[in-house]
């Protein structure tokens, strides 16, 4: 078995009285591909965000490896080796898609890394294609799919060793969710990335999952391997819009 | 050999975690699910979001054999009645059985311990595993079962029966693994001498006995005689299968992943502290259709906190010497004074006066029930009374499905004072 890679112990969030996420614990092992199901509000994007940083939680602890990073700034939290790709891509519109890009290496030491982060780019082209036919556009004449694709591309140019995905399939074409996803899998199975996964479509998600959670009400309910969840009664009714009651 | 070693020598610090993050989820589902705990939390103050450690879970409060006999049959199901399975029961002290369910879910995992503790017990796939456990209501023979399935061994479900038929079926398939109950083994040593076999024609290597408590020296007996190697394996209907030997056999390992067992003082039920011999108590972990928080087993036992030689960092239990409360165990069932005393009323004899004897014939335990007659027999024809023993023996059998010998004793001869009601005349 690999080693934890995050480690979340009792972790509480408030957004000003809101007591959004409560006493989650969970962990994310090296390789592992982890999704967080679960309906709206149930907490899946601030316990990404509370990850990177963005959000401070109110108690509890978040380990990188055997490093505390409950108390750092989000740069810090990059630096340390994870990345974020929230949710609806957030690209930077006007900038074209190798700026974009290039931003993603914003941490890194650029008189130091200059070959390492050009063999990057490099590499970011290989993976997504389109990216590298459309390097001089602006960011925001790009389709939802290959801003998405930029969006991942931006976060793996920090190297990361973990990476958060906050609905990569929202508002796409299912047909594009699909390629997303692929890359998705490829990431972890060429570049042994381990990922931490928010979707919606809880079908998709547990599909290329190893395992997963299920928040309510800011809450863990379950967890298990993907497979146990598929099977899970209660998560098909409630997130795979299974009607089994017929 | 491990069935699942990334579990079962998991790091222990890793497991712990792995047992909070479960425990949180188990509670939280409880809290919503079962309308019981969510009652009981609120009667007590209890959030489940209080449980910050696996410490924390002293704070809840004990789910017992009567809360289950109390919500018979379903109050306790976490999981609507669709989404169950299979049902399976245990029977209680008052008759009244209890009714456990399984998600397809914990049919998966229940096979998947049991594939651990056969294992762990010495089994592969190149195994003819004969079950010899009575098959129905009765849980250990399908965990074994599927648990054999998955490891991909031959299962040959004999069930109970027959000692004669069971050795001929030993011989024919070239049995390599027995399982059943230790007293079981016994007979069919014994049954193995009468036949005049030698171990020897038998094919046998390894045996996993459990359901009812035995000892070092009836290990001693059972491997020397049939010429194995025999493990000790727990398991209960309500929780699944708990825990099983490895060849080191210095106690059983608990399947500590899915199960959080705690020790305590069996008449406070204080937690006691590491080493001490007390009462188990579990909270599973990862059960969908029926969890429970804090069930008091009756069993006792102690948790051994060194790690074993075999590699496993799950941690052992002793092997279990006896209970904390009155049942018997005869013949592999469970069976409460009180139960017996409920079918004897049902016969029309109130407030009968009895005593249980235990002892062992052979190796097998024999029951036998000594009731006095009340004072109405002696006017009443002989016929009549032979009518009302005959009647006692059958709805003790159907009801507890243990056989009873039934005798009439003189009226006022039995004295509690002396013995007590029962008398167990069999050697541990």
């Amino acid at each position: 078995m690999q080693p934890t890679l995050l480690a979340l112990k009792n972790v509480d969030v408030f957004y000003g009285r809101i007591h959004a996420v409560r006493r989650a614990t969970l962990h994310v092992r090296q390789g592992e591909i982890v999704a967080l199901i679960g309906g709206n509000g149930a907490g899946k994007t601030t316990m990404l965000c509370t990850v990177s940083g963005l959000i401070r939680p109110g108690q509890g602890s978040i380990m990188l490896g055997d490093q505390d990073i409950v108390s750092r700034t989000p740069e810090q939290i990059v630096r340390a080796g994870i990345s974020h790709v929230p949710e609806g891509r957030l690209v930077f519109s006007p900038l074209s898609v190798e700026d974009n890009l290039r931003l993603g290496a914003y941490t890194r030491p650029r008189f130091r890394q200059r070959e390492g982060i050009a063999t990057d780019l490099e590499a970011m082209f290989d993976m997504f294609p389109v990216l590298r036919e459309r390097r001089a556009q602006p960011a925001g004449t790009l389709s939802g799919g290959e801003q998405q694709m930029l969006a991942i591309g931006r976060a793996l140019m920090a190297r990361p060793r973990l990476l958060l995905l906050d609905e990569p399939g929202m508002g796409l074409a299912p047909m594009v969710v699909k390629d997303i996803f692929r890359h998705i899998v490829n990431l972890r199975d060429r570049l042994g990335l381990t990922v931490l996964l928010v979707e919606q479509n809880a079908r998709s998600a547990l599909k290329i999952a190893d395992r997963g959670y299920v928040l309510e009400n800011g809450r863990v309910i379950l967890q298990g391997t993907a497979a146990e969840l598929l099977a899970n009664r209660d998560v098909q009714r409630a997130y795979l819009g299974r009607e089994l009651d017929e | 050999m491990f069935w699942q070693g990334e579990y079962e020598c998991m790091d222990r610090g890793e497991l712990e975690l792995l047992q909070l993050e479960r425990l949180q989820a188990t509670l939280n589902r409880v809290a919503r699910n079962v309308p019981l705990y969510r009652k009981r939390f609120a009667e007590l103050g209890i959030d489940p979001y209080d449980v910050q450690s696996l410490e924390d879970v002293k704070s809840l409060p004990f789910t017992t054999k009567e809360d289950l006999r109390q919500h018979y049959p379903y109050g306790l199901f976490a999981v609507p009645l669709r989404d169950v399975v299979r049902m399976q029961t245990s029977t209680g002290t008052t008759g009244k059985p209890t009714v456990v369910g399984y998600t397809s879910g914990d049919v998966r995992r229940w096979s998947e311990l049991a594939a651990r503790i056969l294992t762990a017990g010495g089994i592969t796939k190149d195994d003819a595993v004969q079950i010899a456990y009575n098959y129905g209501l009765f849980t250990g023979a399908f965990g074994i079962h599927s648990g054999a399935e998955l490891i991909g061994a031959s299962v040959i479900p004999s069930s109970s029966g027959d000692a004669r038929r069971q050795i001929s079926i030993m011989q024919d398939y070239r049995t390599t693994a027995l399982v059943c109950t230790p007293s079981y083994a016994l007979h069919l040593a014994d049954t193995l001498e009468e036949m005049n076999i030698n171990k020897t024609a038998l094919s046998l290597r390894f045996g996993l006995f459990g359901s009812e408590p035995w000892t070092e020296e009836t290990r001693l007996e059972i491997e020397t005689r049939l010429g194995i190697q025999a493990t000790d394996n727990y398991g209960l209907s309500e929780i699944t299968a708990v825990a099983g030997e490895c060849l080191e056999r210095t106690g059983l390992h608990i399947n500590e992943d899915h199960f959080l067992p705690e020790i305590v003082n069996p008449l406070t039920g204080e937690v006691l502290p590491p080493g001490q011999k007390g009462e188990l108590v579990l909270t599973t972990l990862t059960k969908e259709a029926f969890p429970l928080v804090r069930f008091r087993t009756g069993d006792l036992t102690a948790l051994i906190e060194t790690p074993c030689t075999c590699g496993r960092t799950l941690r052992r239990m002793t092997r279990i010497p006896g209970r904390s409360d009155d049942m018997l165990i005869i013949r592999g069932s469970n069976v409460f004074p009180a139960q017996i005393e409920g079918v004897i009323a049902t016969t029309g004899i109130h407030n009968p006066h009895y005593q249980i004897v235990l002892d062992r014939v052979g190796h097998m335990d024999r029951a036998t029930i000594m009731l006095e007659a009340p004072e109405s027999f002696c006017t009443d024809s002989i016929k009549e009374s032979q009518r009302i023993l005959e009647n006692v023996r059958i709805r003790l059998h159907t009801e507890l499905g243990v056989a009873f010998e039934v005798r009439l004793v003189e009226p006022k001869t039995i004295t509690y004072e002396a013995q007590g009601r029962i008398i167990d005349r069999r050697k541990m």
